[in-house]
């Protein structure tokens, strides 16, 4: 049979599966029944629910105006998909093609897309992260725990890490009422992401709203009570913080340990993919049957010397799971690449915080509106020569122009004059991210290197 | 129903907190807060407030697909 044959076939009745029903998972089921595709469709999750949103559950969900348990996604298909919820997906065998469950059953494919995306990171110290008051975030039973506890009023919450998520738990406990000691090892909040020159503003910001905020200091022990409930945590100067609630707050572990042993080039820094979402095996050769998308993907981009990225941002799961959908039921020359710009936003403290780009690439950054000290300005990041990245604090308007500068490979510094540029914008500093070999927590954006199968992992967990 | 707004896409106009006050709310000067899951008694609100955004942000859930309940942890099509 002609290829073009086969494809028809595929898309007519070929079988898909999804594993990893969440938002990657169900936009890319969605565009696949929109293309065409009437094949048979399954969608795998481990969590007992049907795919929801995330982002509202440290945000509005903690802060009350929402609940826990209603945050799923909308749908704007009909799926006629066959569900298997509250089971994972156990392992892989790709000769085959076959998903083996934990329960037992084994699910075969044409078509197999990848979507496990990433878990909160524990704390690492198994028995302190059982104590009755030990919380992580990130899914909607995470959030439904932590808010109940919230609610109760705790005498003072402590966050570790002070990432997205953690400084956005610091802020709705604020918002609260609730007192919040934040602990970060970097030199200020969100200093991985968008380095020690925003992080300044970061900082700011918690401290102007109350956060009892203490950078470079490690959290080294959680003590309980007799019951097992959090009653201390210890510090790494030496000092102690009464406390009952303390949110474990150190960045995501990749979803690929049931991938092990399968040949796949699955590893704790992801699942490496081409730019047409195709999974690379361990041999670096790249499969033509299995697609990855969302937070657990690691592909190259062209915008930034095709190094693999690592991006775990709403909006890079919803377009790289359209786009994997797309290329699953297309010919070669059909297929497209995934060229989005990396963009995430944040909320927290009253600021509307926006990124395009990769900041943590930035050498160095030029506050090119507004200004630092009014925490409201867009600062634009350089590397070798051009715009790389740029992030707003309330001034989201400016960032369609930088995603332009940065499609185009503009010149930095930027030549232009800009509207409402400062004095302190007329000259780049140094961006001063943390030493690229001194692990964090904060990044979001992880720039991998050029190897599909590269297995090393930089990450250990914050103990003094 | 269920809505889902794309904040990236987002840029604080907010004409949706003016349409459907109930459901979405500015938050600081650009922050947008909203219910994921707005009461049936607001779907026409937050239809216009969808309609209206200048930066068509706002997805809400097809009426018609509207899917049923199904038990947590069951298997099921749909
Ligand atoms: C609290 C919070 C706030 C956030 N806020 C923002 C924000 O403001 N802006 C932004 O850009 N991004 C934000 N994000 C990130 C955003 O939610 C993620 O980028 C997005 O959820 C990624 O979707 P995904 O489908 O790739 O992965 P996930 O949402 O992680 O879904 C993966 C799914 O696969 C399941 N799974 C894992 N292993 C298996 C297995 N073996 N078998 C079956 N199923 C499996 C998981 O349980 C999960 O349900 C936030 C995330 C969190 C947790």
């Amino acid at each position: 049979m002609s290829g073009d044959g086969a494809l028809e076939r595929l898309r007519r009745e070929g079988r898909i599966v999804i594993v990893g029903a969440s938002l990657a998972g169900l936009r890319a089921a969605e565009t696949l029944r929109k293309e065409g595709f009437t094949g048979s469709l399954t969608l795998i999750g481990d969590e007992p629910h049907e795919p929801y949103d995330r982002p509202p559950l440290s945000k509005q969900v903690l802060l009350g105006h929402a609940s826990a348990d209603r945050t799923e996604l909308p749908r704007r298909h009909g799926l006629d998909a066959q569900w298997r919820l509250g089971v994972a997906a156990a392992g892989l065998d790709m000769a085959a093609g076959r998903v083996r469950l934990d329960d037992g059953d084994e699910v075969e494919y044409d078509r197999l897309l990848i979507t496990t995306g990433v878990r909160a990171r524990p704390w690492p110290h198994p028995a302190e992260a059982e104590l009755d008051g030990v919380f992580v975030l990130r899914t909607r039973d995470d959030a439904a725990r932590l808010q109940r506890r919230l609610a109760a009023s705790p005498r003072r919450v402590l966050v570790i890490g002070a990432g997205f998520t953690g400084s956005e738990i610091a802020s709705a406990c604020r918002e609260r009422g609730l007192p919040v000691t934040v602990a970060e090892r970097g030199a200020a909040p969100l200093v991985g992401a968008l380095g020690g020159v925003i992080g300044q503003v970061a900082a700011e910001l918690q401290r102007a709203h109350g956060v009892d905020l203490r950078c470079g200091i490690m959290v080294t022990g959680l003590e309980g009570d007799s019951a097992g409930r959090l009653r201390r945590a210890h510090l790494s100067d030496g000092t102690s913080i009464d406390t009952d609630v303390a949110v474990v707050s150190l960045g995501a572990t990749r979803n690929t340990e049931w991938l092990a042993g399968s040949g796949l080039g699955a590893g704790p820094r992801g699942i490496a993919c081409d730019a047409g979402c195709r999974a690379f095996d361990v041999r670096g050769i790249v499969t033509d049957d299995i697609f990855v998308a969302g937070d657990v993907a690691r592909s190259p981009h062209a915008l930034f010397g095709y190094q693999f990225l690592s991006l775990e941002h709403w909006g890079n799961a919803v377009a790289q799971a359209a786009t994997a959908a797309h290329n699953m039921i297309s010919s070669s020359s059909e297929r497209r690449p995934h060229l989005w710009v990396p963009a995430f936003w944040s909320s927290q403290f009253g600021v509307n915080i926006k990124s395009v780009g990769v900041p943590s690439l930035g050498e160095e950054v030029i506050v090119a509106q507004g200004s630092l000290a009014d925490h409201r300005f867009t600062g634009v990041y350089g590397y070798q020569g051009r715009v790389i990245a740029a992030v707003s604090f309330d001034q989201t308007k400016w960032l369609e122009f930088y995603q332009r500068q940065i499609e185009s490979g503009a010149p930095f510094p930027p030549e232009y004059s800009s509207v409402d540029r400062r004095t302190e914008g007329l000259r780049p500093v140094p961006a001063d991210f943390p030493d690229p070999s001194l692990p964090t927590h904060g990044p979001t954006v992880t720039v991998s290197g050029y190897s599909p199968t590269d297995q090393r992992i930089t990450f250990t967990p914050g103990r003094g | 129903m269920r809505l889902v707004v794309d904040l990236n896409r987002c840029q604080g106009y907010a004409q949706c907190a003016f349409l459907a006050p109930d459901v979405f709310a500015m938050h600081g000067e650009e922050s947008l807060l909203y219910n994921p899951h707005a009461e049936e008694a607001q779907r026409e609100q937050v239809l216009r407030a969808a309609t209206a955004c200048p930066v068509q942000a706002i997805l809400v859930e097809d009426t018609d697909e509207a899917p049923a309940t199904m038990g947590e942890g069951l298997s099921g099509v749909r």
